[in-house]
């Protein structure tokens, strides 16, 4: 007798979301099955790797993840073009660190001014990060939501604390919003809501629900991952069904597996491949699990899960 | 599918003797549905409904033990296809691939890379579990010496023999008799002769097809030959067709309890690139591989790996914990400050990373709360003033640290004061709300 594998069908999808300006925009999510279940549905956008830049010189990233860009990290601008023209990115995430109140404590003034140099100077797709100060991130992303005005940027990350105001200069200046809450489906679904409330398109959303990294609780990401996706698709949660975001390389590139020296953990073998395997296998488990929007640091990382997303799809 | 106990009590004899130690049969089947009683029990079950029970409570995916003696490890006995719903029941075989072409030099380097693959992370001991002797000489005999080497080199590293030769299988098969290695290789055209060895010398049969077709057919061909053991390979290779082969088969196994696919499954990662073939043994860890062959075992590949498994097997219900103890960030001296938190997992990775960021050298004391976080520990009276003094006087803190201050979570500033009273001496401060104010706040401290 000849084996029927037990095919799905979902009642729900996942919005899917384009971001930047013709003719450069990226689209991704818009699948109505599990991820990369080609076989059952539709999956009509392959997931996407942003390219993490940020404000101020990287001087605080592991050293393996501060060499590849040595020559340019000194200046946003630079950097940034270097993954656009010699990498390849398919999109930028400049992340405003230097905005924080312990770093640098760049005013909101100076972040805009970043931010339109930045965009400036790429044609990619742009995901604008603020200093994950929740206070501070307020100020700082309006300013720079303005500066990339109408060019369909994500701009984040909106947190219970700060969203309504982020969320507004988001929607003023046609803006994405990653929406980002503390590993807990519930609390990521009553953002989402709690998002929509204020006027914002719930298909404008990217959902955060906080990364973390391989050997440091990635198991409580990648369930609540595949949870949402699953409450997405198999009971058509309109409040679920947002692309889901992993941001990979700032979890990854603080933990000891990264930092570590082979003289330091022998057993732990050679420190530069260990930390790109690190990153790269963090990204494919959330890949696996649900995410559609990866934020990366190593080119080598990001280079190796293009292949296997490319295997995937 | 289980039956409910409902379903069972109908195939019982309802005659309510007691005979079982149950009050009634009723009561004997609800325990069956959630096998804590067996049917043996029940002295007066009829053949049928032995039968029927009997396929029922068979786990949906087969036990199938690879190995013996200490380094044995189990496969299978999985029931669900998502990690939050149960815990993923037997972490994933990590093996070896050795190619018999390879110099005999090579193969004992090979082998020496496999012995001494233990790693310790968080109180668990990782390895490389299995070896698989890859039969591509095209010559038996040599298949067979190099199962000799490696079996004496190694006796106790379980391994999987993967030839389609059945005079290779025969000859090697005899040297891992009584040693339960896997022998890997019946395809439609050997299925009779292979499984005929596998049964002659009880080892378990390795079943290799193109599709879930032909896969199912040469399982219940293997089965008709008499072979209950077995470990699958639908031929999938490429990401693309492990994942999607592996979750219909896992599907079938446990939404339709489909026996022709019940069984462990065989992954063969097989790539040049070793970062490549980190990621497909990713896939394979987290969709349903219970085998997973590599062609080369870096240490940080195995870490990685080793870590992603442990990961994905972590019992979803129960919290991870760490150990309670004074852990030391950095390279702290007596001076440095000492914090304190709860030994959740979670929290003390997020707690000890920021502590790590922070750049300050320092003691974190880990207490044992049942692996519950901060707040919660709190609000269940496991956190409480009395018992952190308790564990502070009872741990080496007193003797690592000179100083007489202890830096508690801002979410228990109330037990600063009733604290302060219970440990003579010392001093407490209220630290950051969240782990994420710690930089700032040691950064101001020092200043």
């Amino acid at each position: 007798m000849a084996f029927t594998p037990s095919k799905e069908t979902y009642s729900g999808k996942v919005y899917p979301v384009t971001i930047g300006t013709t003719p450069h925009e990226v689209a991704f999510g818009g699948e109505n099955v599990l991820p990369f279940h080609a076989f059952e549905g539709l999956t009509p956008n392959r997931p996407v790797i942003a390219h993490e830049i940020q404000d101020v010189p990287p001087y605080d990233w592991p050293e393996y993840v501060q060499k590849p860009f040595q020559s340019v990290s000194n200046d946003p601008v630079v950097w940034a073009k270097f993954c656009q023209e010699t990498l390849n990115a398919r999109a930028i995430a400049l992340r405003l660190i230097g905005t924080h109140p312990d770093r640098e404590s760049r005013s909101p003034e100076d972040a805009a001014k970043t931010v339109k140099d930045v965009l400036s100077a790429i044609t990619v797709p742009c995901i604008i990060l603020g200093s994950n100060h929740a206070e501070k991130d307020s100020s700082v992303l309006i300013a720079a939501a303005e500066a990339a005005k109408d060019r369909n940027c994500i701009i984040g990350k909106a947190q219970e604390a700060n969203y309504k105001t982020i969320a507004a200069a988001a929607m003023a200046n046609n803006h994405k919003l990653i929406a980002m809450s503390e590993l807990d489906i519930n609390l990521s679904k009553q953002l989402n809501i709690l998002i929509t409330q204020i006027g914002f398109d719930k298909e404008r959303i990217i959902t955060d629900p906080m990364s973390s990294a391989l050997g440091y609780g990635l198991e409580y990401t990648y369930s609540v991952m595949e949870r949402i996706r699953l409450a997405a698709l198999t009971q058509n949660d309109a409040t679920m069904q947002q692309p889901i975001l992993g941001d990979v390389g700032l979890y990854v590139w603080k933990v000891k597996e990264t930092q570590a020296s082979e003289t330091t953990v022998p057993q732990w073998g050679s420190l530069e491949e260990r930390s790109i395997a690190w990153e790269a296998v963090t990204a494919t488990a959330f890949l696996v699990s649900g995410a559609e929007l990866l934020i990366m640091r190593h080119p080598k990382a990001i280079e190796a899960v293009e292949k296997i997303i490319g295997e995937l799809t | 599918m289980a039956l409910t106990g409902v379903e069972i009590f109908k195939l019982l004899p309802k005659t309510n003797c007691k005979k079982c130690g149950f009050p009634t049969c009723l009561a004997f089947a609800m325990k069956l549905a959630q096998r804590q009683a067996s049917l043996d029990a029940c002295p007066d079950v009829s053949e049928e409904a032995k039968q029927k029970l009997g396929e029922a409570s068979a786990p949906p995916v087969r036990p199938v033990a690879l190995g013996t003696a200490e380094k044995a490890v189990k496969m299978g006995e999985e029931t669900v296809l998502f990690r939050h719903d149960k815990r993923f029941v037997n972490p994933c075989v990590f093996a070896l691939a050795i190619r018999d072409t390879f110099a005999d030099a090579d193969i004992n380097k090979k082998v020496d890379e496999v012995l001494h693959s233990e790693i310790d992370r968080v109180g668990q001991k990782l390895r490389i579990d299995a070896i698989a002797l890859v039969h591509e000489s095209n010559d038996p005999g040599r298949f067979e010496s190099v199962a000799r080497l490696i079996a004496g080199k190694a006796p106790e590293i379980p391994v999987i023999l993967c030839t389609a030769d059945p005079k290779a299988a025969e000859a090697a098969g005899k040297i891992y008799e009584g040693r339960k290695p896997v022998l890997y290789g019946a395809n439609s055209g050997n299925i009779d002769v292979m499984a005929d060895i596998a049964k002659t010398n009880k080892i378990t049969l390795g079943v290799a097809a193109k599709g879930l077709d032909e896969l199912a057919a040469l399982t219940e061909k293997s089965k008709t030959l008499g072979i209950e053991d077995m470990v699958i390979d639908s031929g999938a290779r490429t990401a693309k067709e492990i994942l999607e082969q592996n979750t219909l088969i896992r599907r079938a196994a446990i939404k339709k309890n489909y026996k022709p696919l019940g069984y462990p499954v065989i992954t063969f990662a097989d790539r040049d690139d070793s970062l490549t073939e980190t990621l497909i043994a990713c896939i394979g860890v987290a969709k349903y591989s219970s085998i997973i062959v590599l062609n080369s075992i870096e240490k940080w590949k195995n870490l990685a790996l080793f870590t992603l498994r442990q990961n994905i097997y972590t019992d979803p219900q129960v919290p991870m914990q760490v150990e309670q103890k004074v852990y030391k960030i950095g390279e702290p001296t007596a001076e440095s400050p000492l914090l304190i938190t709860t030994n959740f997992s979670l929290t003390y990775f997020i707690v000890s990373g920021e502590v790590e960021n922070s750049r300050v050298p320092s003691y974190l004391a880990v207490m044992d709360c049942e692996g519950l976080s901060v707040l919660t520990a709190w609000a269940a009276g496991k956190f409480t003033a009395s018992k952190i003094a308790q564990f502070i006087k009872e741990s080496d803190a007193e003797s690592v640290v000179s100083h007489r201050e202890l830096i508690i979570p801002g979410y228990v500033a109330i037990l600063s004061g009733a604290l302060e009273e219970k440990l003579d001496g010392w001093k407490v401060t209220v630290g950051p709300r969240e782990a994420n104010g710690i930089p700032a706040f040691m950064k101001t401290r020092m200043a």
